[in-house]
């Protein structure tokens, strides 16, 4: 920005002898109109191509009929998104995404900010522990995958039997569509938990601690300091952790993906999530790029509705927040 | 570069080794293309510039020392292998890659159930038609890997027969006689059928103490697909409406039946608890195709009494079998060519037979003392190779396949899963669920 201004001000500061503007002073006038769009210029471009192009191209794709080895076809109007919604598997991956995301999203946001509380206690090894809760995130998910995938085998796995010992029938981790999704879930949380927890651990560090004195004073117990002044003031950071989390909710792809051996989301799709459907569609059995992009043309406008419900919740949290800041005033 | 080089040591100094590893192999110079430059680097460069040639195999193809050898004898070539872990991880590989334009490498191995899927795009794969390679064959095997308009994409490796492999000492333990000989007779022998393989499977269940029969009854379906001359497709390439397939729904029908059901162990092949199956004794036997006989060893490190016999139920039945194509996108087609050529030589297809255990498909190398002679230790001492040439001489021809047989036999697959593997579904509704998902594929 300040190269901008400069910029824009240096051929104007050496040209006195004014009164019809020369070529520099007309340079000048046209740099000022002209650099501060250049200068937001990279973003809109990056955009355009990463973002614009891809969008508008698949929606061309998607009216087409078009094989992923074979190439464009005739146009079809419609017909693959007509096509994608009469799949049931489409519902399916629909179902299982909002289920994954909700069974990783809502326990995630819990544990961490506990996990937070307990952090901004004063600990011993400080950033030990500090630490310690970022080690799984260091794991590449494709271990993590790999290792929760075993230990959930249906016969000799470790937690069925752990629960067989303890007198629980074994559970269809790889069978039944609602313990495939836990089995899922806590990848997504044993990852993702100590981020978030570090984030929250972050946004606690800057609550004033006047607040907490003043709460001593008129007696509240610690419990109480924890839901009257450090869950309120953490609003902004659950609002962040929650639409972080919609985000990768929704296109969830690895941990499902290599929760088996053959990697479609189960037999009757018990787990397979709407990225994974559109990848099965594109790049797996069907081989067909035209109801690939219709489906991810579907995705997207989900993602769109989903986006304005967060806008709406996070408005009215925020309007929540400043309330009983209104009240104090008078 | 720098950046994913910086990501490995931070990785490194979080002690996390495995993450170190996989970030490693991120971070390396995509090996397709060498260095070009002819310059002298020391070694002593006979004929030819120095290249890479990259061969891009799954599962076992057992070329790792045959590799060495070649570049002994060829010092400009290095070759490097990118081994996928399963045919369906190189399948998708493929297909992606083939959209993409490029990321192939010099050399791609392709099994012969998804061949037929890219005959349509026989243009985007050298042709390696040449009388004197091609004659190392049947004629069948090569008609699998050539295009309609008469292109060659692949020089065959090995074929999938299949013989059947089981547990002596468990069928002894049943009251079974466990000697290969008497077992083959006590299946039918050559008049082997798939009823008395379940009948002796319900004999064998109710001495054996809950050892079941066998891994999944989804193992019996590729062979029963591979007895039938026509599967999903018309020989013109149409496909054949499902709901209607008289001859799928039989087999269908057989994979499901409860009684086929109660001889399985439900078992989802190659997961971590069909692994283990093996250690505990679990099932007692198996159609094993010659490729699998390695891995039933692999995984059944301290396990005594696995033995083959020579029959099948239903006749000859083969699983599996590979090819090796020439993609366009390579760089050094004549090199690459050279070296698939040489990889899939009868001498070289014998060597893999003796060292890993897939079984040559170039007549040369089905005929060659060595691979005849065979004797695996770990089958009790079966003779591998007499059992495997007369599997192979069982099949008198293999299920004609077309662009859209991998699709369709995946569906079909999932639904016989869901009945015995998964045990969510009864037969019925599996087999609409099967109908539905083939309608909305709109081949038909």
């Amino acid at each position: 920005m300040s190269t901008a201004r400069t910029a824009g001000l240096a051929p104007v500061a050496p040209s006195p002898a004014q009164p019809r503007p020369t070529r520099r002073e007309r340079a000048g006038k046209l740099d000022a109109a002209v650099s501060p769009y250049l200068y937001v210029a990279p973003f809109f471009l990056l955009f355009a191509l990463i973002g614009l192009f891809p969008l508008l191209y698949t929606a061309f794709v998607s009216v087409h009929q078009w094989h992923t080895i074979g190439g464009e076809g005739a146009f079809v109007g419609l017909k693959n998104f007509a096509d994608v919604l009469h799949q049931r598997f489409f519902w399916v991956g629909l179902r299982n995404t909002v289920s994954i995301f909700l069974l990783s999203s809502v326990p995630q946001v819990i544990t961490a900010i506990f996990v937070a509380a307990i952090l901004n206690a004063n600990l011993r090894t400080k950033t030990f522990w500090r630490m310690g809760v970022l080690f799984p995130y260091v794991i590449a998910p494709v271990a993590i995958s790999l290792i929760f995938g075993r230990m959930s085998a249906q016969e000799y796995g470790l937690v069925n039997y752990v629960l067989g010992n303890v007198g629980i029938a074994p559970v269809g981790w790889h069978s039944e569509p609602f313990a495939a999704h836990v089995a899922i879930a806590s990848m997504i949380n044993f990852r993702w938990t100590g981020y978030s927890a570090l984030i929250f651990l972050a946004a606690m560090q800057a609550i004033p601690t006047e607040l907490y004195e003043a709460a001593i004073v008129d007696g509240a117990s610690r419990w109480r300091q924890f839901w009257s002044v450090t869950v309120p003031q953490l609003r902004p950071t659950i609002i962040l952790i929650i639409i972080v989390s919609t985000i990768g909710g929704l296109q969830v792809f690895d941990e499902p993906l290599l929760y088996d051996q053959e990697g479609y989301g189960g037999n009757d799709r018990q787990w397979m999530t709407v990225t994974m459907y559109i990848y099965e569609l594109g790049w797996g059995n069907q081989h067909n790029f035209g109801r690939a992009a219709a489906a991810a043309w579907l995705l997207f406008l989900v993602v769109v509705v989903l986006a304005l419900a967060n806008f709406a919740i996070t408005r009215r949290i925020a309007s929540a927040d400043s309330g009983p800041r209104r009240k104090r005033v008078p | 570069m720098t950046k994913s080089s910086h990501a490995a040591r931070v990785a490194a100094v979080a002690g996390m080794a495995s993450l170190a590893l996989v970030l490693g192999a991120c971070g390396e110079p995509s090996p397709s293309t060498g260095p070009s430059s002819g310059t002298a680097s020391g070694t002593p460069s006979t004929s030819g510039e120095k290249l890479t040639l990259t061969v891009a195999t799954f599962s076992e193809f057992g070329y790792a020392d045959l590799y060495k050898e070649y570049m002994k004898e060829h010092p400009n070539v290095t070759i490097v292998e990118k081994k996928a872990a399963t045919g369906a991880d190189a399948r998708t590989n493929m297909m992606t890659k083939l959209a993409a334009g490029s990321g192939l490498s010099d050399i791609e191995a392709v099994g012969n159930d998804w061949i037929a899927e890219l005959l349509p795009y026989a243009d985007k794969f050298n042709d390696l038609g040449s009388p004197d390679i091609n004659s190392r064959w049947a004629d069948w095997v090569n008609k699998m890997a050539t295009a309609p308009d008469g292109t060659l994409i692949g020089y065959g490796t090995d074929l999938g027969p299949m013989a059947l492999c089981y547990r002596g000492d468990l069928f002894a333990k049943a009251g079974l006689p466990s000697d290969r000989d008497a077992v083959t007779q006590l299946l039918g022998g050559k008049d082997a059928t798939w009823e008395r393989y379940f009948e002796v499977g319900h004999q064998f269940q109710e001495k054996s103490g809950g050892v079941k029969w066998l891994d999944a009854t989804v193992f019996l379906y590729q062979p029963s697909l591979s007895q039938l001359p026509v599967t999903f497709e018309n020989t013109d390439g149409s496909v054949l409406d499902l709901a209607t397939n008289e001859p799928i729904k039989k087999v269908y029908d057989l994979l499901t039946a409860p009684d086929t059901v109660d001889l399985s162990a439900h078992l989802a092949g190659f997961s971590p608890d069909w692994v283990s199956a093996f250690q505990q004794g679990s099932f007692a036997t198996m159609l094993c195709p010659a490729w699998m006989t390695t891995i039933i060893e692999g995984n059944s490190a301290g396990v005594v009494g696995w033995d083959m016999a020579d029959v099948v139920p239903g006749g000859g039945a083969n699983s599996g079998g590979s090819y090796l194509t020439v993609p366009k996108q390579t760089k050094h087609p004549d090199e690459a060519k050279a070296l698939a050529a040489w990889l899939t030589a009868p001498e070289q297809g014998a060597t893999v037979f003796t060292s890993v255990g897939n079984y040559p498909s170039q007549i040369e190398a089905q005929n060659a003392p060595d691979v005849k002679s065979k004797v695996n230790p770990f089958f009790n001492n079966a003779p591998v190779g007499q059992i495997y040439a007369s599997r192979a001489a069982a099949i008198t021809g293999i299920s004609f396949r077309s662009e859209n047989y991998q699709t369709v036999r995946k569906i079909v697959n999932n639904a016989i899963n869901r009945v015995d593997i998964d045990q969510t579904d009864d037969p019925a509704t599996s087999w609409d669920k099967a109908v539905q998902e083939f309608n909305g594929l709109g081949l038909s």
